[in-house]
């Protein structure tokens, strides 16, 4: 047991707000307007559960959660963020079919999680008799360079091609900006004229470019 | 209840993560935009992850198994993003919204 006083009940309270930290942040990336609020949500969410994979025995994918998460899936959606302006539409449809809709939703997902509670929680899981490592970094490092080569390899291989095909995907229809503003009010003006479509006014369309950021 | 400290518990874990999950599921069918939903997607990725680790933490015979795999969740889920905003730009520059309800040019 450890010498310091209290130290057990200092350790339960860290873990339960790692823990609380993981439901609140998911909460408020759920649940929120506003698309950046949302970002930040699930930037908390991600802290805390770092947390809670530390607590996990293992903080090595603790501090990879940290790193990939935090630092660079929440940032890029940042940047789509400022790009893309994605402001959460006003609720145009009627109030007792939205009611309706999300109590049905919540109905779901209440159901799921009755579910997955009762399976997970209640089951008397065998543990195991013996553990064949120790799973620090090192046993990872091994594991990653031996049993494991092939999948690391080829995860290396679809991080590369994710990087070309977004490259590839972003780049289309980028545009000159002194042209894109002409076009834009050229595409305006058609999408308020038109009724139907026809094939002249899709190419206009995708030659139309972007306005890319207004800042 | 065990009489374990709550941290050696992995069922609190599992709870987590389950709410996780259903929080994950709740936003995908209520949000409106696209980066909402690819939000929600990722808390979804990330129950994943924490029940994976949960068990490799309990009842798994290699310790090292299930954070290989969550780190490779990890990395594929970057290359997702990655994708998918790339996509989300893509579309935006086309029909200036992400909004979901605008996105139908293929309903018929």
């Amino acid at each position: 047991m450890p010498s310091f006083p209290a130290s057990q009940m200092i350790v339960g309270a860290v873990f339960l707000l790692c823990a609380a930290t993981t439901v609140a942040g998911a909460l408020i990336a759920a649940l929120t307007v506003r698309i950046i609020r949302s970002v930040c949500g699930l930037v908390i969410c991600c802290i805390g559960l770092a947390g809670l994979y530390y607590f996990l025995h293992s903080p090595f994918l603790a501090l990879m959660e940290i790193l990939i998460y935090v630092g660079a899936v929440c940032v890029t959606i940042v940047f789509a963020v400022m790009l893309a302006e994605p402001e959460e539409p006003v609720r145009d449809d009627k109030r007792s079919a939205a009611v309706l809709w999300g109590g049905l939703v919540f109905l779901i997902c209440a159901a799921i999680f009755w579910g997955l509670w009762q399976l997970g929680a209640q089951q008397d899981w065998t543990a195991p008799v013996s553990r064949l490592s120790d799973g620090s970094v090192a046993a990872i490092g091994k594991a990653l360079l031996t049993t494991y080569s092939l999948a690391f390899e080829l995860i290396s291989l679809a991080l590369l091609v994710a990087i070309i095909g977004a490259l590839a995907i972003a780049r289309t229809g980028r545009t000159d900006p002194h042209v894109s503003e002409a076009a834009r009010e050229f595409d305006e003006a058609k999408r308020a004229h038109s009724a139907g479509l026809t094939p002249s006014d899709l190419v206009s369309r995708q030659d139309a470019g972007a306005p890319v950021a207004k800042v | 209840m065990t009489s374990a400290p709550l941290p050696d518990q992995p069922e609190f874990y599992l709870t987590v993560a389950a709410l996780l999950l259903v929080i994950g599921v709740f936003g995908l069918l209520r949000r409106r935009t696209l980066i909402g939903m690819l939000i929600s997607g990722e808390l979804i990725f990330s129950a994943a992850s924490l029940n994976l680790m949960a068990f490799n933490r309990f009842k798994a015979p290699d310790p090292t198994a299930g954070q290989i795999f969550v780190l490779f969740i990890m990395g594929l889920a970057a290359a997702e993003i990655a994708i998918a905003l790339s996509i989300i730009i893509a579309v935006y520059r086309n029909y200036r919204s992400v909004k979901t309800k605008e996105l139908s040019e293929l309903n018929g």
